[in-house]
């Protein structure tokens, strides 16, 4: 699944192998000591209900509290059963059966049973509650079927095959049927202590956490964690080199730089990650748009003569210090089996880019852009406030667009104006964001490209494709998500990036890499290539006790 | 102190008046003359130059996109130091005429702009300015951002003096010559316009010189959360954002340029407000 960031995230590449041999030895060590894991969320979650995440801090939260049934592990790439102690794929991806492990309870004390699993899919599947967690398995018309086989096993049946179907559900967090607490019990190792809005989120320890390590200890090991509100990168780098903090979860180029020039064994590049950083327009057909701009952002040569004129290689950089990657679409260099070859990047060229704005009816005026009708050029893009990156970034596009004649005037936004904006009153004209992907495969962007999906971000909630490339796109979407031949899905994803790259609905920047650092107090600490990319071990995850004192 | 000492005194601070005034007007006439001074343009993107040190071709180096520092700061200084001034007027006017009222109108009036003027200054004003921003429109070129910026300064700046304006006029309201002239049958409003808001200057004065600093940190802090002065304009708000990376403080100790720009300036309005304050009515 893809979900709204505030800056870039996690990759794929070499992974750094630090901690394996203290991973091993974790057990050894006392689980009740009085250890609390600190680090950062760039933002208060907007939803503590897993099955509304859409953005990255509340998807943070999901990762430490939820149970799931299957996890997918990030060092090594595979899949492990959490809730399921056994699961089956049948009837070419539309059914699966799970085995469920005895004896769970959730962090109240409520039993876990498949009632938890008939009622969370029923949920995710509601299309009253809008949960971008059922995208990825929605590749038919139709309610999803659900049965107890038997009393600690659980059936689904999907109205049309699921790709990938048993990847999907690491991150589809249990719910409880039957407790009072709603949400609010979990099946993770963490469970919501305290939330004091704009200063911290409170992660205790889940008493009734069903894991246990090698030697019989109860898992986790950590007695909380406590996730500070922090937009300041400067100010969490300082605590993290004081020992405030134990990790930062991705860093900033520049940052990165600074850190590894002063502590080279807590910092990782990871190379290019999964994530994105894009521009998009605003067409929504009902946006209060002067007709003639969502004429503009309507089209095509004019969405494409804009990627034409940004100049990657310098966002590159200039902006991420050479800790990035040129993005040629929707699938990460990184992501070398999905990738489609044949995509170039755009050329940088501002002849390509006015030929193109030629086609489309533009001309120069004097030093401006016009349109047909005499309009000139003038558009805003909007972005999240604080965040450098995204500022150069700006910067650097408002100077590239200003040689074709266009000006671009830019706004920061704190980031919850700019949701509301993109997502509810689409007021607005053009945005630059990060998208943080935290899935290989390409179903896990079905909550992206269906064009009835909440984040089809330039025109949401279609009932009704709005155009004939995007049914194109919904129907190779829907068929990748029904195959179970990978071949054949490689082929239909393809054929997706190819259509993306002429239709230029988002324009792809750029792909960072995944930089992060590790204090030399944590213990078990094996920073991976997927995100969360330090923390997805959290319930192994121990602080040095020199810490805690010093704490 | 004798007469001799006095003479000492003044003389010293009416040479640190004029030297204050004298930095002012250069840091003035070089932010006016920006085009003069220097060749290059405050937004031009030097892209193979990027932080780059001092040199001939740019005084004071290059930021993190390639642009010339110097002329940045100059045309930042324009921008601050302009902008403020007009802010800081708005937002004395505004207080003198609410404060003024109250104070002499007195009674509920008095009361209502009193449990206003409490009310607004216990508004968190930062969230407020944040969603007041959030709240405008999206496509307005850089020099209307700045001045929709200074502009709810200015409107959102009125409440503190106007509290003090107000305890003014209340006095000035029962001196021998008001209670005089409205005994002689002059109409109200002349009594407020020709004898009470003149007699109020030195409090609008101080007032003004006052809130000068202080729009011009709050346009810095404003830049600091990147909802100031829309880009490419540099203000020093913008300036000051770099000072967030403190190693390239050390690095770069060029880059302090702004700060002590700020510094300077900020000094200055001061010791010109302390003369100000001290000089008889």
């Amino acid at each position: 699944m893809l979900i709204r960031t505030t800056a870039s995230r996690s990759a794929l590449g070499k992974v750094f192998i630090r901690g394996a041999i203290a991973m091993l030895l974790g057990g050894a060590v006392m689980a009740n000591a009085a250890n609390e894991l600190r680090f950062c969320l760039r933002l208060d979650p907007k939803t503590f209900n897993p099955l509304l995440v859409e953005e990255e801090s509340s998807g943070d939260i999901r990762y430490l509290t939820g149970g799931v049934l299957i996890r997918l592990n990030r060092y090594t790439k595979e899949l492990e059963g959490e809730l399921a102690t056994r699961w089956k794929v049948s009837e070419n991806g539309r059914r699966i059966d799970f085995e469920l492990r005895r004896g769970v309870h959730f962090s109240d004390g409520t039993p876990f049973t498949c009632q938890d699993v008939a009622y969370t899919m029923r949920q995710v599947m509601d299309p009253a509650l809008h949960s971008p967690v059922g995208d990825s398995f929605r590749s038919a018309p139709g309610a999803v079927q659900t049965q107890c086989t038997g009393p600690s096993s659980a059936m689904l049946r999907f109205p049309g095959p699921v790709a990938a179907l048993a990847s999907q559900f690491d991150q589809v967090a249990i719910l409880s049927a039957s407790s009072p607490r709603k949400e609010a019990a979990v099946l993770g190792p963490f469970e919501l202590g305290e939330y004091k809005p704009g200063e911290y989120v409170l992660l205790r320890r889940n008493p009734n956490y069903w894991k246990r390590d090698a030697n019989g200890h109860p898992l986790p090991y950590l007695d909380s964690i406590r996730l500070e509100i922090q937009q300041n990168r400067e100010l969490e780098l300082l605590r993290f080199r004081r020992g405030e903090l134990d990790l930062i979860d991705k860093l900033d180029p520049e940052m990165f730089d600074r850190l590894s020039a002063e502590m080279p064994h807590a910092v990782m590049d990871a190379g290019p990650s999964l994530d994105w950083e894009t521009v998009f327009f605003n067409q929504v057909q009902n946006s209060p748009l002067p007709e003639y701009k969502r004429r503009w952002f309507q089209s095509t040569d004019f969405r494409r003569a804009i990627s034409e004129a940004i100049r990657r290689a310098d966002i590159v950089r200039i902006v991420y210090h050479g800790h990035a990657r040129v993005a040629v679409g929707p699938v990460s260099v990184a992501n070398h089996f999905w990738l489609n070859p044949a995509l170039q990047p755009s050329s940088g060229l501002d002849t390509t880019a006015l030929a193109q704005l030629q086609r489309a009816g533009f001309r120069r005026s004097g030093s401006a852009l016009v349109d047909s009708a005499g309009h000139k050029v003038e558009f805003s893009m909007i972005s999240n406030a604080g965040n450098k990156l995204h500022e150069r970034t700006l910067a650097l596009i408002q100077q590239d667009l200003a040689r074709l004649g266009i000006q671009l005037n830019v706004v920061t936004l704190d980031f919850p104006s700019l949701i509301e904006r993109i997502s509810r009153s689409f007021n607005y004209e053009s945005v630059l964001m990060s998208w943080t992907n935290i899935d290989l495969d390409p179903s896990g962007q079905m909550n992206v490209w269906l064009s009835s999906a909440a984040n089809h971000q330039w025109n949401p909630n279609q009932k009704t494709p709005a155009t004939a490339w995007e049914a194109e796109v919904d129907q190779l979407m829907l068929a990748q998500n029904a195959s179970q031949d990978p071949n054949q899905r490689k082929a239909y994803f393809e054929k997706v990036q190819q259509i993306v790259a002429e239709q230029a609905p988002m324009l792809f920047l750029v792909n960072p890499n995944a930089l992060s650092a590790v204090g030399p107090n944590l213990k078990n600490a094996a920073p991976a290539v997927l995100t969360p990319r330090t923390y997805w071990n959290a319930e192994r995850l121990q602080v040095g006790a020199n810490l805690v004192s010093r704490r | 102190m004798n007469k001799r000492g006095v003479m000492n005194l003044f003389g010293t601070m009416a040479l640190k008046q004029q030297i204050a005034l004298a930095v002012l007007a250069a840091a003035v006439a070089a932010s006016l003359g920006a085009g003069w001074i220097t060749h290059h343009s405050y937004a031009e993107q030097s892209r193979e130059f990027i932080g780059a040190p001092p040199s001939a071709q740019f005084w004071l180096g290059t930021d993190e996109l390639g642009r010339d520092r110097f002329a940045r700061l100059l045309y930042g200084t324009r921008v601050s130091l302009l902008l403020a001034p007009a802010a800081a007027l708005l937002s004395t006017l505004i207080a003198g005429l609410i404060g003024g009222a109250a104070g002499y109108l007195g009674g509920r009036w008095e009361r209502v702009v009193t449990g206003s003027v409490d009310l607004f200054l216990s508004l968190p004003w930062l969230f407020l300015l944040l969603a007041v921003r959030a709240l405008l429109p999206l496509n307005t070129s850089p020099v209307t951002s700045v001045a929709i910026t200074f502009l709810l300064l200015g409107c959102l700046g009125w409440a503190g003096p106007a509290r003090i304006i107000r305890a003014g006029a209340r006095t000035l309201v029962n001196s021998d010559y008001l209670v005089l002239a409205s005994a002689c049958g002059i109409p109200r409003w002349r009594l407020f316009w020709r004898h009470l808001l003149p007699n109020l200057r030195p409090i609008l004065l101080a007032q003004f010189w006052i809130s000068v600093p202080l729009f011009i940190l709050s346009e810095a802090n404003l830049g600091l959360l990147g909802l100031g002065v829309a880009e490419p304009l540099p203000s020093w708000g913008a300036l000051l954002r770099e000072l967030e990376n403190y190693s390239a403080v050390l690095q770069n100790p060029w880059i302090l340029a702004p700060a002590v720009l700020l510094v300077i300036v900020v000094g200055c309005l001061q010791l010109v407000l302390r003369t100000e304050e001290s000089a008889p009515c």
